[in-house]
C-alpha cells in the first residue's frame, strides 16, 4: 500500500507529461466545421465578372462541387492559386470560387494576372455567404457532394500534400457513392 | 569598516533591483492599458440593446483567434461578426436566437460558456473531481498520521510495566 501511494506522484507525472506531449502536436487552427453533414445554405450574389447576373446555389453544377474561398487581400491565396489550377484537371470535380469581401476591381485583377482557375467566382463582397457557412478566412475550401451536402471544410491554403491527403480520399469516397447510386 | 562596506553595496542593489521591478511593472501597465478594445460606431435603439450588444460580444468567441472574444479582437472575422452581431440584435433577436445562430455556423466553439453535454463532462465536472481526490488523499493521510502518532505514544504493556517499576524504584 505504502509503496504504491509513494509511486503516486510519479504516476500523475508521466499522465499529465503525456498528456501535454500530444498537446505539443496538435493544431489548434484544425477546427472541425459546423457545417459538415448540413446542405449548403441557398444565397443570391453576382457573378464577380458580371454584376448583373445573380447566381443562387442551384447555378453551382458538377456531381462533387468544391467551393473555394479566396481574396485578394488573402496572401496564403496567392500560395495557394497554381495548385488551383492543377486540380481542375482532375474531371470529377467542379471548382468555384467565393469571392469573400474584397474589392472587386482587385478580384478582377487577380484572375486576369494569374488565370482563373474557376468555373465562377461568387462575388460576396459583404460576406453574406461566407457567415451563412462559417468561413472564418480566407482560404478555405468546401467539398460539397452530388445530394448538395457540405462534406468537408479546410482551411488553410491547399497544396500538393494537402490535396493528396484531405481532399483525393473524400472524393473518390463521393464518387464511389454517386456510382452505387446510379447502379 | 569592511561589514559597512557591504552594507552599502546591498542596499545599493536592492534599491537597483526594487528601480528595476517598478519600471517593469509600470511598463507592463502601461502596455495593457494601452491595448484598448476597437471601438465601433455602432448607434444602438435603445440602452439595453446596447449592453446585449456587450454581454453577448463577450461571451462568443472569435472563431479565427484563439483565445479572444468578439469584442476583444480586431481581426476582419471578428469585426465582420461583431456588425452581424449588431445587425441581429437591430432586428429584434434574442439572446438564445443569436447564439444558435452562431453555433449553427461555428460550432460551440464560439461559446466561451460550453454547453453541458456528453463531451465536455470532463471540463464541467473534472476540476470538482479533482478536488475531491485532493480532499479525500488529504484527510486519508492526515488520518493515517495520527493513528501512527497514537502508536508511537501507547506503550506496550512490556513498557508499561517496566516503566512502573523504575517509577515504584524510586
Amino acid at each position: 500500500m505504502k509503496s504504491i501511494i509513494r509511486f503516486i506522484p510519479l504516476i500523475l507525472f508521466v499522465l499529465l507529461g503525456a498528456l501535454l506531449y500530444r498537446g505539443l502536436f496538435l493544431n489548434p487552427q484544425a477546427m472541425p466545421s459546423a457545417m459538415i453533414g448540413k446542405p449548403l445554405p441557398d444565397f443570391e450574389l453576382p457573378r464577380l465578372k458580371a454584376t448583373e447576373q445573380m447566381l443562387g446555389r442551384d447555378d453551382l453544377k458538377g456531381d462533387i462541387v468544391l467551393l473555394n474561398v479566396w481574396a485578394t487581400w488573402c496572401i496564403q491565396c496567392k500560395y495557394e492559386h497554381p495548385y488551383l489550377l492543377d486540380i481542375i484537371a482532375d474531371p470529377r470535380i467542379k471548382l468555384y470560387g467565393l469571392n469573400f469581401t474584397d474589392d472587386r476591381n482587385a478580384a478582377l485583377r487577380w484572375l486576369k494576372q494569374y488565370q482563373d482557375p474557376y468555373v465562377f467566382s461568387i462575388f460576396d463582397e459583404q460576406g453574406a455567404l461566407g457567415l451563412d457557412i462559417g468561413v472564418f478566412g480566407a482560404p478555405e475550401t468546401f467539398v460539397i457532394d452530388h445530394t448538395g451536402i457540405i462534406r468537408k471544410r479546410f482551411a488553410g491554403p491547399i497544396n500538393d500534400k494537402v490535396w493528396q491527403k484531405e481532399f483525393l480520399p473524400l472524393i473518390d469516397t463521393i464518387s464511389a457513392e454517386i456510382a452505387q447510386g446510379a447502379s | 569598516m569592511s561589514y559597512a562596506a557591504i552594507d552599502f553595496n546591498t542596499t545599493k542593489l536592492q534599491q537597483l533591483i526594487r528601480l528595476l521591478v517598478s519600471t517593469l511593472l509600470l511598463i507592463t501597465f502601461w502596455l495593457s492599458n494601452a491595448n484598448a478594445s476597437p471601438v465601433d460606431t455602432f448607434e444602438f435603439k435603445d440602452e439595453a440593446t446596447k449592453l446585449r450588444f456587450q454581454v453577448l460580444s463577450k461571451e462568443l468567441r472569435c472563431p479565427k483567434c484563439q483565445n479572444q472574444n468578439l469584442a476583444d479582437s480586431n481581426s476582419k472575422i471578428a469585426v465582420d461578426l461583431r456588425k452581424n452581431l449588431y445587425n441581429l440584435l437591430q432586428e429584434g433577436k434574442s439572446d438564445q436566437e443569436i447564439i444558435d445562430f452562431m453555433v449553427y455556423r461555428y460550432g460551440d466553439f464560439v461559446l466561451y460558456r460550453p454547453p453541458l453535454k456528453k463531451q465536455t463532462y470532463v471540463l464541467w465536472f473534472g476540476p470538482l473531481v479533482i478536488l475531491l481526490g485532493f480532499l479525500g488523499s488529504v484527510i486519508f493521510v492526515l488520518r493515517k498520521r495520527g493513528k501512527a502518532k497514537e502508536n508511537e505514544l501507547s506503550l506496550s504493556t512490556g513498557e508499561q510495566e517496566s516503566l512502573d517499576d523504575i517509577l515504584n524504584k524510586k
